[in-house]
């Protein structure tokens, strides 16, 4: 009797509550950490936005003061917005392509494959301070071996790092440089492309720009996909080589966040600029607020696009 | 119990669902507004130890940004003086600290008990927001006669009626010209006015056959080691802000007349040609500073530059006076630019008590200060330290303009500001855009910058 009432069904209700519990259990940590690491820091940021915080004394109201300040008074926001959307708009393609170019080249090397496969890997182990250092002298225009070797061949370099016309590009040379990651990535999703893919297209009569066209791109269109979206989030949140080659460049023991002229000064540098050194915190969140919505709009805009091309152009 | 939820009770459900959901929503914003107070550091102001007699033995911590190791041999040699006057109090020295590692430290409530800063551009904002802790009534329990400190340097290590820093030794600024290269260029001595500086500058400039810089005058580029406006300005005698803090780089004519006589000198050696110049320079805290390795004839410098010359073991004939001044302003020769390190007690310092005996042993006895300034080779900031008989510094020939400049009354500093003297930073990508010749109407765009600098400094109130 005792046994036939242990086993005897609990009823809905309390089981159904009993299993959202144990539900909830096993989610607790992960949604702790989510409300910890993420909620928090984000609902604290919107909040401490329309502040003005310095993250020392006790914050006030000020409405909507830091995003009026952040539309009509900074003064080098404008230079901010302008060299962050010039990286987005130059710099993550050309790293895209480059990546994806060298990947195809290493994905059809017979001999010495792992070798290449390595070399174009390694600049990506460098540590970023390190290797900006490194880069900012290789073009010093005065000592630097890359403007030495123009000069041979008859070309006067430009100033490169210290010249507000050539110093995006330089940084851009210095991201391509260490793209290695993204060229792995690639390359794994080029060496998963079937081969009998490539030759049903060879014979149906299919040169090589149409078999990346119709075979190769269709089929890493997600990586791809991943890759842009990764490097635009990266390029709008770009700051360690501006600071450290702005910095290096000027040779001035004082920082010179965006030398030469404002550009290398990106939107994330203005943000440390305005919450760590002018005591403007509340400033600085509607900066970093401002950032969120903007990496999101692009990521959502791109997923849709995206989703549209794969649906459209998958062989499968 | 299922009777209650059914029948007449469900009509009354949805109020404590409502209840409920204001319960949480009440929770929610408490939780954060709690958290929100949270954003801000409770350190403890609290003074348990200032007693003059209190000997509990206690370790201090002290960061101060200063590295080469002279420099911290020189620190250690008066925190070991200290430490015999005070032998219950041990201080632990971190060298080689940045303002911005302050700055974090006392945000996360882990903050030293004594903080130094070259900068003392950021004592507005540690003034103003309670970062750095009011010495004031410290000051006024210990009697501690401030006369003996000059009016400028007060004026840049106090913000806002708050005394948050006392000063740790002073930086000026001088002219420091190549005899060699002044013998070679037919030159007798050192320019006095801005006109023969130029002059100067152009006859010791020496080109090689592809027209680049072999070596030159002087590096009229602003942004080039200390060729900083902030140090060119005081020749012409301008004021960064009016008296109730407005920015006044527009109002005041001296910015206008100095960036334009520093223009024109760009101009005349060609900017490609100085900024390419400016890249081959030399680290300016090494042996391949420019100045020392003979590629630069006069630049303008703080008078640490002797200690390094020195420590460099520099193969060069120098000497050194005060800045010239502008044309029609001679009374301001004599005159420059002074700043220099502030040191203060963090807000969350654990002790204080002890913290101030650090401060005030370090910044108004008078061995200390001359211990320290002819180690590392600064000016002291006491009135009795400057008039020491042993203070060596003084005899030296290559530091005695400095102290002079100090000791002028025309000489100025850059105010402090709440926002970490952000109307410098405005200013310093102004000049950018101006030397670069981005700049067609000079005083629409000093107006402009007024404008801004007004903009940032309302943006923390």
């Amino acid at each position: 009797m005792a046994t036939q009432l242990q086993l005897a069904p609990a009823p809905l209700r309390t089981r159904v509550r009993r299993n959202r519990l144990r539900v909830l259990l096993f989610l607790a940590p992960g949604l702790v950490g989510f409300a910890v690491f993420l909620v928090y820091p984000l609902v604290m940021t919107v909040w401490l936005s329309f502040t003005n915080s310095n993250m020392i004394s006790q914050a006030q109201f000020v409405g909507l003061r830091n995003y009026r300040y952040l539309l009509d008074g900074d003064p080098l926001i404008r230079h901010a917005i302008r060299n962050t959307a010039w990286l987005v708009v130059i710099m993550v393609p050309a790293q895209v392509l480059f990546a994806l170019g060298v990947a195809m080249v290493t994905a059809r090397l017979k001999a010495g494959a792992s070798v290449f496969r390595t070399l174009f890997y390694l600049p990506a182990l460098a540590p970023p301070v390190a290797a900006t250092v490194a880069f900012v002298c290789m073009f010093n225009p005065n000592s630097g071996p890359v403007n030495r070797i123009l000069g041979l061949l008859g070309i006067h370099g430009p100033l490169w790092f210290n010249s507000p016309d050539w110093s995006k590009p330089a940084l851009t040379l210095l991201a391509l440089w260490g793209s290695g990651t993204m060229m792995v990535i690639f390359l794994a999703a080029l060496l998963e492309v079937p081969a009998e893919l490539y030759e049903a297209a060879e014979l149906d009569g299919a040169g090589p720009w149409h078999r990346f066209r119709y075979v190769t791109l269709p089929t890493i269109s997600p990586v791809v996909l991943f890759a842009t979206v990764t490097g635009v989030i990266a390029g709008l949140q770009y700051f360690t080589q501006a600071m450290v080659a702005s910095q290096v460049a000027n040779g001035n023991i004082q920082p010179a966040p965006g030398y030469p002229d404002g550009s290398t000064l990106t939107f994330p540098q203005q943000l440390y600029i305005a919450g760590f050194n002018q005591f403007h915190a509340g400033y600085a969140c509607a900066l970093a607020v401002v950032l969120f919505v903007v990496a999101m709009a692009f990521t959502v805009v791109l997923l849709r696009r995206a989703s549209g091309f794969d649906i459209e152009e998958s062989p499968r | 119990m299922s009777e209650s939820r059914g029948g007449p009770v469900t009509r009354t459900a949805p109020r404590p669902r409502r209840t409920a959901r204001r319960t949480v929503a009440a929770s929610l914003l408490a939780v954060t507004a709690l958290l929100a107070a949270a954003c801000t550091t409770g350190g403890a102001t609290s003074k348990a130890d200032t007693g003059a007699d209190d000997t509990t033995p206690v370790t201090l911590t002290f960061w101060h940004g200063l590295s080469s190791p002279h420099e911290i041999a020189s620190v250690n040699a008066v925190l070991a003086k200290f430490h015999k006057k005070y032998p219950y109090i041990t201080v632990k020295a971190v060298a080689a600290q940045t303002d911005d590692k302050v700055n974090q430290a006392i945000r996360g409530g882990t903050a030293p008990d004594v903080a130094s800063s070259f900068n003392a551009a950021n004592v507005g904002g540690w003034c103003s927001s309670g970062a750095f802790q009011d010495l004031t009534p410290d000051i006024e329990a210990d009697h501690v006669d401030m006369s003996q400190i000059p009016k400028a340097v007060q004026s840049y290590t106090a913000f806002g009626g708050k005394r948050c820093t006392m000063p740790w030794l002073a930086d000026t600024f001088g002219l420091y010209y190549n005899k060699k290269l002044f013998a070679q260029a037919g030159i007798t001595s050192p320019p006095k006015t801005m006109s023969e500086l130029a002059a100067d500058a152009k006859k010791l400039t020496t080109f090689n056959a592809d027209g680049s810089i072999r070596t030159a005058g002087f590096m009229p580029y602003l942004g080039a080691y200390e060729m900083l406006t902030e140090h060119l300005v005081p020749s012409w005698g301008g004021k960064w802000l009016t008296a109730d803090g407005q920015s006044n780089v527009g109002g005041d004519p001296a910015f206008a007349q100095a960036l334009t006589w520093q223009k024109s000198l760009v101009d005349w050696f060609g900017t490609k040609k100085l900024v390419t110049f400016k890249a081959g320079m030399g680290d300016e805290f090494s042996a391949q500073n420019a100045f020392e390795t003979g590629k630069l004839a006069m630049m303008v410098d703080g008078e640490w530059r002797n200690a390094f010359i020195k420590n460099d073991k520099a193969d060069i004939d120098y000497g050194t006076v005060a800045m010239p001044a502008a044309d029609g302003k001679s009374q301001l020769y004599g005159a420059g630019y002074v700043g220099g390190n502030v040191i203060g007690m963090p807000r969350g310092a654990e002790h204080p008590g002890a913290a101030w005996k650090l401060i005030k042993f370090l910044t108004t006895d008078t061995d200390a200060l001359t211990t320290l300034a002819d180690g590392i080779g600064n000016v002291p900031t006491t009135t009795a330290a400057l008039d020491s008989p042993s203070l060596s510094l003084a005899k030296d020939p290559h530091f005695a303009p400095f102290l002079e400049v100090f000791k002028n009354p025309l000489t100025t500093t850059t105010p402090a500001s709440g926002d970490g003297g952000a109307y410098l930073t405005n200013f310093g990508h102004f000049v950018e855009k101006w030397q670069s010749g981005g700049v067609p109407d000079l005083k629409a765009g000093l107006a402009a910058v007024d404008k801004q600098n007004n903009a940032a400094l309302k943006l923390g109130q």
